[in-house]
């Protein structure tokens, strides 16, 4: 499933298709690891966020993360709060954002991954969220205010519909919590960096390296790393290691900046490109 | 209905509650929850914590017969808990002097919190002085402004007072960030929360800390009339002072409680904090609760005059008596509250803070309408020193 793969009609139905999990595969077996871009769905527009995808994908995006903005981030630092800000005050919402995807399909059929907070997923209706976003294709959702134990009812209906829920694990987390989380996650399992909210860090924790060895050595799922990973030297360390490097702020950063610039798209596909290229060596 | 032993481990009151956090705080609430219940068993934790509620809060507080507002108000006997006369003058150092022992309990070095009226702030800061941890508290933008003097306050006892500049800039948002803080630094740093939100073990751990109103109340009523009240009313923002009294009564059932939200310029005008008037179920900081949201589920921005009030979700335990109807939730509006403010500072020369002239303002609708032989007791939750700039400006006076 390359770039130039299509999924058309099938990409549309409602069956379980794998596609983060095939993603992953296929990935080893080149012994390359996955790239996950993390956009605010919304910032600058919702026309903006699909050419975003469009253009990070041809740049080499294996999995793409969207943010559904919340009026209460309370897991992000200050650039992706200012972009949910951004993408509120533009009218975007969860039923919107659902549409852009199933959009989208037409055209890609990159795995896409939801970030939203509990939240809008509630007042939406847990059923019929899961029900829509299978049905736009949405391949899994990460909810960072919603641990495992009180995330049962979406596991379930995640399990039944294909959509993968996907949890994180911190570097606080006990081993029983690593042992639980790791069972319960679908797709990948979510490293947080470091102790923080999001955002970009000249440093990252030493640490990083054996946590991710600790966690695999309780689960063969793949394990992508983000939280403050914002250059393509920090992601080329962080792959050194692990199955997928996520960067968030850094982008959507570079969004912020380059809002109303004829070239933000080229832009944003460059760094994506610079940064595949260091991980994929 | 029995009501003893909520929440049930998970955190849950019926539907509500429950612990709905980053994973990175997940072990943190864990520890927090093992430390309160070792203490709750621990003779000497218990032994010191009275001692400091007794000889440095001042406990217990007055349940004072209000004579003259009864005769005012020409119905029911009014009995005022007087929680304003609490060093710091208000209920919140019940919740914060209980905390800060729990964080010394578990190591830690440093004190945050979140504040909307201040009071909060000003309480933690104070024990945080008074036991020498470093103490940062995060408030809004827009509270600072109307609450200028508890800014100052805390600025005094030796607190780092971090302006919050996003969303609606008050209490809501100096939760969020608290939040954000915790998370960065949740190794060395414990959460003072300041009322009977958030994730669990918080709304448990501040209902517990503040039950003392309510047990108080229980002998001091018994002493003075021989039984037990008929009513009992307190604000309610997060519900911190209406937990604390009503928690010692809410097994009797022949007792009604009710809860005064913030009606701020009218729930027809969207601009209030009245949660179970118009609110719906969600999550928001950490608990399932009723908040003031829209279709999108984003949080709405609430008002109230009083920033005590002025938090768009509500604690969970009272979500989870309002759907059993064992607690009744009103509203009293900014001008209202206003009419309480003044009502009871000339009836009985006590000025309430804002929040507790919310209390008062339902009073003044409810009180006369009873026979004389009911008794009510009021939470008198603070003294409104902080209030007096707010509602000079409201009452048109310069000062």
């Amino acid at each position: 499933m390359g770039n130039g793969s299509r999924v058309m009609g099938q990409g549309l139905k409602t069956t379980k298709q794998n596609r983060i999990e095939e993603a992953f595969k296929r990935l080893k077996e080149k012994n390359q690891k996955a790239l996950i871009p993390f956009i605010t769905a919304g910032d600058p527009d919702l026309d903006k966020t699909g050419e975003l995808v469009m253009a990070m994908e041809k740049a080499g995006a294996d999995i793409i993360e969207l943010g559904v903005p919340f009026s209460d981030p309370i897991a992000d630092g200050p650039i992706i709060q200012r972009a949910s800000y951004r993408a509120l005050k533009g009218g975007v919402s969860l039923r919107k954002i659902l549409g852009l995807v199933k959009d989208l399909r037409r055209e890609t059929s990159v795995p896409i991954v939801l970030m939203t907070y509990y939240n809008p997923v509630f007042k939406y209706g847990l059923s019929e969220f899961v029900k829509d976003a299978v049905g736009a294709a949405v391949d899994g959702i990460i909810v960072p205010d919603l641990p495992p134990e009180e995330g049962r009812g979406i596991i379930e209906e995640g399990m039944k519909a294909g959509l993968d829920t996907i949890f994180l694990i911190a570097p606080t987390s006990t081993r029983e919590r690593i042992k639980m989380i790791s069972a319960l996650s679908r797709g990948f399992i979510y490293y947080v960096s470091l102790t923080g909210v999001t955002g970009a860090r000249e440093s990252l924790p030493t640490e990083v390296e054996e946590s991710v060895k600790r966690i695999k050595k309780a689960t063969d799922k793949p394990i992508a790393v983000g939280f403050g990973i914002s250059t393509a030297e920090q992601a080329k360390r962080i792959a050194s290691f692990a199955d997928g490097v996520i960067i968030g702020s850094a982008i959507v950063g570079l969004i912020e900046r380059n809002t109303g610039n004829p070239d933000l798209v080229r832009i944003v596909s460059d760094f994506v490109r610079e940064v595949k290229g260091g991980i994929s060596l | 209905m029995k009501i003893q032993g909520l929440p049930d481990k998970a955190g849950h009151f019926g539907i509500y509650g429950g612990r709905f956090a980053p994973e990175t705080l997940m072990p943190a609430l864990e520890e927090l929850t093992q430390a309160y219940l070792s203490a709750k068993r621990d003779r000497k934790f218990q032994q010191e914590l009275n001692y400091y509620l007794k000889e440095y809060v001042g406990r217990p507080t007055p349940l004072y017969f209000a004579e003259r507002l009864t005769k005012k108000l020409g119905g029911a006997k009014i009995y005022l808990k007087r929680e304003d006369l609490c060093h710091t003058g208000a209920h919140k150092i019940n919740n914060t002097l209980g905390q800060i022992l729990l964080a010394k309990r578990m190591g830690k070095k440093r004190i945050i919190a979140e504040t909307g009226a201040g009071q909060h702030g000003v309480a933690t800061a104070t024990v945080a002085a008074m036991f020498g941890l470093a103490c940062e508290v995060y408030m809004g933008s827009v509270d600072m402004e109307r609450q200028a003097i508890n800014v100052f306050r805390m600025k005094l006892l030796g607190a780092k007072v971090t302006a919050v500049d996003t969303g609606s800039r008050t209490l809501k948002d100096a939760i969020s960030e608290a939040m954000r803080d915790w998370t960065t630094n949740v190794k060395d740093t414990h959460y003072i929360l300041g009322s009977v939100l958030g994730p669990h073990p918080y709304p448990m751990i501040v209902r517990d800390f503040q039950s003392i109103i309510g047990m108080e109340a229980r002998m001091q009523i018994r002493r003075a009339e021989g039984r037990m009240p008929d009513y009992l009313l307190a604000c309610i923002g997060g519900g911190s002072n209406a937990m604390g009294l009503f928690n010692a009564f809410i097994n009797d059932k022949k007792i009604k409680m009710i809860g005064v939200e913030a009606g701020g310029l009218g729930i027809e005008t969207g601009q209030h904090a009245a949660r179970f008037a118009e609110g719906s179920i969600g999550i928001l900081h950490g608990t399932k609760t009723y908040l003031l949201q829209d279709d999108d589920g984003q949080i709405k921005v609430t008002h109230s005059i009083s920033a005590g009030l002025d938090y768009s979700a509500v604690g969970p335990e009272h979500a989870f008596y309002h759907d059993k109807k064992r607690i009744e939730y009103v509203y009293a509006t900014d001008e209202e509250a206003l009419e309480g403010f003044k009502l009871l500072s000339r009836e009985e020369g006590i000025i309430p803070a804002l929040e507790s002239a919310h209390a008062i303002a339902h009073l003044i609708k409810f009180a006369p309408k009873l026979p004389k032989g009911r008794i009510i007791i009021v939470n008198l939750s603070g003294r409104g020193d902080k209030d007096v700039h707010q509602a000079a400006k409201a009452m048109g006076e310069k000062i």
